[in-house]
């Protein structure tokens, strides 16, 4: 690459992005699809029903794709932070390597359960045997969550370290767990891991249905899932809420930043939308009174620290402001069909599964919570810039200064391109060529009325 | 003993469950693929696709283990080895990926595919010699630390080694013996005997390979590393043990008898060669920059990685034995008469 400068810092933030925008996509869903197979076979079991089951199973069978492709990629990433950030490994094996042992034993675990339990539906004479093999499964994939998150956490808020000139001297494992930015983000990781499976396990029955077929079978998934939906976006947004809290106090620069908040005043407003000038003039903004005090510390009147009171060269990029109000319009987008749902199922007078819009919009918010998962972690990721270790390391010191960085960009690039057109022609043939009304005829499942 | 042995033991025990495991399935899919080429796919197909259906997962987290262990108990290989292994170290990765999600592909989607069988099948022999560079590396010579500190690979020396070229074909030979070996014990456990014939003849085939290449690697490191390779000398009851497991394996396996035994053999031989190989290369992990001693992790670190570890363990076994269990030694699905749905 001649006349382009070789900037292995920026190359290995690059490629360190790309690998883990394309993980989390299927971390997610390793995260919440579980839980909710877990609650649709329950549901079948208590209930005697057969329809429930087959979901169940459906599910699994589609899930077991998305984990390959999850696991392969959660292997690469893993190996990259010490390919491309060597000095910073160095750092974390000493301080957070705790959290990562962890992760790999709740990885493992997930992992044996997970086999047996997909080879063993017919396996045991007992209805509930077969369910207890989920638990484990749902425990290890929500604790490799909760602890690869804790790591994450530590980055953004590192605690349990004593520095002096530049080197650790004295670290404690356990405290550097307990960082102040770990409730808040695991809390907030497992609860939209969760609505975003709800989501999208509810857009294909919702485009089942809107497909015209109008098996009870789509209906009792789209109810089970945008239940859960419901459920989980309350619980989310509540968590959301309290991030805010926590940024104001832990993290006021990237909370600034992302509000575009310059002065450190009381009465601060929120800020949706605008553009910036020159001079940080914000122009054609929206803004909501008291708003951010509000979000920031719960009192009308709080004081919110603006950008100003941050030495420049520690100041997040100003660009995740659009990043944050993007984010607010996805989940606003969900909370709306979510209400929409709940509205149609309470005065709907049985219109809930014929609608055509409510379903189109259901199909279109599984793509909109996976991009709100997206948006989120570039706001956390690139809201602590300049920082790899905040206050500690700069990203730049911690990155490889091998050569390369730029030829493996490209072959990573290109194996996420081929791996991500597989798995959708993979599973979109998988249920294509076996549809679950097929599956209750041949299964002798048949019998459901067609409501 | 102290706590930086320990770390390193345990590691190295798991990179040898990641040696035994990986190679059978590495190997599996490798013949799996070849049967297809060659017609004989329907003979041998269904038991190695009933052994590695519900393990196939299991194999990577040996792997993760391992490279996540070292780094917390030994912070600065993720530094020396990081910035050296970028390359080789991003190809073992791609090869990976390609194939834990081609076999997800071709076992679960909805018709075989070729090509994607291909990639599994093709990349699988690929990783093990991708992996053994860190071994390679890990002699010294390989690396150069210039005065600021700073870590260059050298490449062309890699290349040009013929102790490196030893190491890669061990790894391709010995992961083609390990799992012939343990497919014919599975496929004979299954009583077919159709498919035990063919991998019996495999695992005859790729034996005299084997320890042909371990001599050769042998050697080599004489050249390369003459101080390892003394170590080696002193420790070469071991080797000579790795060897007598290795006649006492092929013996039964001629002979069709006690094939169980036989694998457990095949395991011992390379458990030998390989702690053997281990012990003689302590005390240094990158020779000559990184010893277990240099910056080992603290005191306090190591105790909660132990104490992780040994929890760890607690939960794994039983739920390993578990597995094992349901699909190894539950005679009915070995022999394909539990549904596998």
């Amino acid at each position: 690459m001649s006349g382009t400068i070789y900037d292995p810092v920026l190359l290995s933030r690059l490629l360190t992005s790309l690998t883990l925008g394309f993980h989390i996509l299927f971390a997610t869903l390793g995260v919440g699809v579980p839980l909710l197979i877990a609650l649709a076979e329950w549901t079948g079991i208590r209930r005697n029903d057969p329809h429930y089951l087959l979901l169940a199973r459906r599910w699994a069978r589609g899930y077991v794709i998305t984990v390959a492709v999850g696991v392969v990629t959660g292997t690469a990433i893993g190996l990259q932070l010490s390919l491309l950030w060597p000095s910073f490994m160095r750092v974390a094996g000493q301080s957070i390597a705790l959290p990562l042992f962890m992760e790999t034993f709740a990885f493992f675990f997930e992992a044996i359960f997970l086999g047996i339990y997909l080879y063993t539906w017919d396996r045991f004479k007992s209805k509930t045997a077969h369910i207890w093999l989920l638990v484990p499964v749902v425990i290890g994939s929500s604790a490799s969550a909760l602890f690869i998150t804790i790591v994450n956490a530590f980055m953004n808020y590192p605690v349990g370290l004593t520095m002096e000139g530049g080197t650790i001297t004295s670290v404690h494992p356990i405290a550097a767990m307990l960082s102040p930015a770990m409730p808040t983000k695991v809390a907030h990781v497992l609860s939209s891991a969760f609505v975003t499976c709800a989501f999208v396990l509810a857009a294909i029955a919702a485009w089942s249905l809107m497909k015209g077929r109008q098996h009870i079978y789509y209906k009792k998934a789209l109810k089970l899932t945008m239940g859960c939906a419901a459920v989980f976006t309350m619980s989310t947004a509540l968590i959301g809420d309290l991030s805010g809290k926590y940024l104001a106090n832990y993290q006021p620069e990237k909370l600034a930043a992302m509000e575009w908040h310059f002065e450190t005043t009381g009465h601060a407003p929120l800020l949706f939308g605008g553009v910036l000038g020159d001079d940080n003039e914000v122009k054609y903004g929206l803004t909501v009174p008291y708003a951010l005090s509000i979000l920031a510390h719960g009192i009308p009147s709080a004081e919110v620290t603006g950008l100003n009171d941050i030495p420049k060269d520690e100041q997040p990029p100003l660009w995740t402001h659009y990043i944050f109000d993007i984010k607010m319009m996805y989940v606003a987008y969900m909370t709306l069909v979510v209400l929409l749902f709940l509205w149609y199922m309470w005065r709907g007078k049985g219109r809930l599964y014929r609608s055509r819009k409510l379903l189109a919009l259901i199909v279109v918010a599984a793509p909109v919570a996976m991009l709100a998962i997206e948006h989120g972690w570039i706001l956390n990721e690139v809201g602590r810039q300049p920082w790899i270790l905040r206050g500690i390391m700069r990203t730049a010191e911690g990155a490889t200064t091998s050569g390369h960085v730029d030829t493996m960009l490209i072959v990573f690039a290109l194996l996420y391109l081929v791996l991500g057109i597989t798995t959708v022609r993979v599973l979109s043939r998988m249920f294509r060529s076996n549809r679950a009304e097929d599956e209750l005829r041949a299964l002798g499942m048949e019998g459901g009325d067609h409501r | 003993m102290s706590y930086e042995t320990l770390g390193i033991g345990v590691l190295w025990l798991f990179l040898y469950g990641y040696l035994i495991i990986a190679s059978i399935d590495f190997g599996a899919g490798f013949f799996s693929y070849y049967s297809s080429v060659t017609g004989t796919r329907h003979l041998i197909h269904n038991v190695i696709e009933r052994y590695l259906s519900p393990v196939w997962e299991v194999t990577n987290v040996f792997l993760v283990f391992f490279f996540v262990g070292i780094v917390g108990f030994f912070p600065d290989t993720a530094y020396y080895f990081g910035t050296a292994l970028l390359v080789p170290g991003s190809i073992a990765i791609v090869l990976l990926a390609i194939r834990g999600s081609y076999y997800a592909f071709s076992t679960y989607g909805s018709r075989s595919n070729r090509v994607y069988m291909l990639l599994y099948g093709a990349s699988g022999l690929l990783i093990p010699a991708s992996l053994s560079t860190v071994l390679t590396i890990s002699e010294g010579g390989f690396i150069e630390v210039t005065g600021t500190g700073e870590v260059r690979f050298l490449y062309g020396a890699l290349f040009s080694s013929a102790y490196s070229w030893a190491v890669v074909l061990l790894a391709l030979v010995s992961v083609l013996y390990i799992s012939a070996m343990f497919l014919s014990y599975y496929a004979h456990k299954a009583g077919d005997r159709q498919a035990f014939e063919i991998v019996r003849t495999y695992a005859l085939a790729w034996s005299l390979p084997t320890i042909f290449s371990s001599l050769l690697v042998f050697f080599a490191i004489r050249s390369h590393n003459y101080e390892h390779y003394q170590n080696m000398l002193s420790l070469s009851w071991m080797f000579a043990a790795s060897f007598i497991c290795f006649v006492i394996a092929i013996t039964l396996i001629a002979r069709r008898i006690r094939l169980g035994w036989a694998f457990l053999f095949v395991m011992l031989q390379f458990a030998f060669a390989f702690f053997g190989y281990g012990a003689a290369h302590l005390p240094y992990i990158l020779y000559p920059y990184l010893t277990i001693h240099d910056h080992f992790t603290s005191d306090a670190m190591a105790a909660g990685l132990i104490t992780v570890f040994v929890l760890g363990l607690l939960l794994l076994i039983p739920s390993l034995y578990l597995l094992l269990r349901l699909f190894l030694f539950d005679a009915l699905y070995v022999q394909g008469k539990r549904s596998k749905h």
